[in-house]
């Protein structure tokens, strides 16, 4: 018998761990199956996390984290149109991925049902699982660029859901929604109560217009809890620090296991966080370009190979369909050209027949990468 | 200048290197937009040439490099404009620039050996008539030029697959 419990037995390893380990033998990887920026971040948060640590600030911080941190990231949020107070809404966590985890305990029953709008990223089916919710798969489909409708939440059934869990901008798809999108969708929340979990910790990484939010729909504030963080915008992703913001009481529940689970979140991260939202909005806007130029790069270079692609405007993710199977795919590229990308399967429903392709890289490897993909075609075909 | 001529601009200071697809595909222009661009650039005498970046420490024939400012006296007959055509033209210096502050010129000097370096200056520099002055400045090691560090100490350490 095992000493695991069945929980831990039931946890499936995740869906790169293979494909990881195939490309940890090769020498020659170029890979575009990154999920983290590939640059370090603003040297201003940096120094700030150094001079902490000189000044001996190695203590813990109060349960939600710095009250400065708390309200200089009210005032950032105001470009979102969020509303938040840094008292009561606001709780400041290790990475989005602790918030995701403290807001299924604090908001699902054993039996709840979890409904999530897949792709997605990979957290948020087993967080659901550990606080004992079902989940709901709820595919979007490539025919509408991957964004949420009123017609994919029907289809899957999800008005018997409780929870909802979306991510715009997304991981994988880089497929991102605006007002009126979000407005379907804040639709049937209402008519159906269903809480909303909004995983917007790729905001400013969107390309070509402004962020929206579904909290910002009516009626939808008391019944969302929004989650940022510092790793995809500032590029600190090693540092760990992300946000929850939602209605007082929820904020109070999630606070309450976390001040059990976490404590405080990382001390020298908040300093660092802090001098990031206070100075390094031009940093930001610096990698957006970057971004969105490769964005463009591999998007061109997709379409002239005959990739079909649809137009990703977030995050920093394409996600072309590929011939054939995905996973097949995925691997032939990685032993034959040496390219890894992820298989769309991996994160859900609607992914499969597509691969992720990431591009947080620099250009010159990106365009090498995409030269191999495009010979890889060729002898394909 | 026009804001897309700008962006072609900039991206070729970034790598004169990029192809005209290069740069199109990441602006969403055409190639022959991107053609016409540097074109108009260059015949405007905006972009004056392009050259790699080089480490010359990493080559073992030992380039040598220095700075030398340079202060000069003018007459009625003699102006910026003259001394810095003559300069301008020895392939030792590889820039010359006017400067404001304690100095007049500042420039750049490229030999095989510091003793060519120091022979150059004292006698093809120092005898120009106007010249009353030069302090030599040996370049011992250099960390970024043109905008390129040449060790940023940054690794990319990220893993190869992440969700
Ligand atoms: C959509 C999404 N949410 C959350 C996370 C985890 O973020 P954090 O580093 O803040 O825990 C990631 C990281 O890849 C992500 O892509």
């Amino acid at each position: 018998m095992s000493r695991l419990s069945e929980r831990a037995e039931r946890t499936p390893p995740s869906g790169i761990r293979r494909f990881f380990e195939i490309a940890e033998e090769m020498d020659d990887v170029v890979s575009l199956g990154v999920g983290e920026p590939d640059f370090s971040a603003p040297w201003p948060a940096r120094k700030a996390a150094i001079d902490a640590l000189e000044r001996g600030q190695t203590s813990y911080t109060s349960n939600r984290g710095r009250r400065d941190l708390r309200e200089a990231i009210e005032a950032h949020v105001t470009r979102y149109g969020h509303e938040y107070d840094a008292d009561e809404e606001i709780l400041v966590t290790t990475g989005v991925s602790e918030a995701m985890d403290l807001a299924m305990r604090a908001l699902v029953d054993p039996g709840d049902v979890v409904a999530v709008a897949e792709p997605a990223y990979i957290s948020y089916g087993p967080d659901a699982s550990f606080a004992g919710g079902e989940v709901l798969r709820v595919p979007t489909r490539a025919e509408d660029e991957f964004r949420l409708t009123y017609d994919a939440l029907e289809r899957a059934g999800a008005e018997r859901a409780d929870l909802l869990v979306l991510c715009y901008p997304n991981n994988p798809t880089g497929a991102v929604m605006d007002a009126s999108g979000f407005a379907e969708v804040a639709t049937f929340a209402r008519e159906h109560d269903l809480f909303v979990l909004s995983d917007e910790v790729y905001a400013a990484l969107t390309y070509e217009g402004e962020h929206d939010s579904i909290a910002t729909q009516p009626g939808m504030r008391e019944r969302t809890v929004v989650f940022n963080g510092f790793s995809k915008a500032y590029a600190m992703t090693g540092l760990r620090l992300g946000y929850a913001m939602g209605p007082p009481e929820v904020i109070d529940g999630m606070n309450r296991i976390h001040q059990y689970t976490m404590l405080s979140a990382p001390t020298t991260a908040q300093a660092a966080a802090l001098e990031a939202l206070h100075s390094c909005d031009d940093a930001v806007v610096d990698m957006r370009e970057q971004y969105d130029r490769r964005r463009r790069f591999v998007l061109s270079r997709f379409r002239e190979m005959g990739l079909e692609c649809f137009e990703a405007r977030g995050a920093f993710y394409v996600f072309p369909s590929v011939p054939g199977d995905d996973e097949r795919f995925a691997e032939e590229l990685l032993r034959e050209a040496e390219v890894a990308v992820v298989p769309g399967r991996v994160f859900g429903d609607g992914g499969e027949g597509h691969v992720r392709v990431s591009y947080a890289r620099s250009l010159p490897e990106l365009r090498e990468a995409t030269n191999r993909i495009e010979d890889f075609l060729a002898e394909h075909r | 200048m026009d804001d897309e001529r700008r962006r072609v601009l900039d991206l070729l200071c970034e790598d004169a290197r990029y192809t005209a697809e290069d740069v199109a595909r990441q602006l969403d222009l055409t190639p022959e937009d991107v053609e016409a661009h540097v074109e108009a650039l260059e015949n405007a005498g905006v972009v004056r040439g392009y050259t790699a970046v080089v480490d010359w420490a990493a080559l073992d024939d030992g380039i040598v490099e220095a700075k030398v400012e340079l202060n000069v006296e003018l007459d009625r007959e003699t102006g910026y404009e003259d001394i810095s055509r003559r300069i301008a033209k020895f392939p030792e210096v590889t820039a010359f620039q006017l400067v404001s502050g304690d100095y007049d010129f500042a420039l750049e000097v490229r030999a095989d050996t510091m003793n060519a370096v120091s022979r150059f200056v004292s006698e093809e520099i120092a005898p120009i008539p106007e010249v009353t002055q030069t302090v030599t400045h040996y370049v011992m090691e250099t960390y970024k030029d043109d905008g390129i560090e040449f060790d940023d100490g940054e690794t990319d350490d990220r893993l190869s697959y992440s969700p």
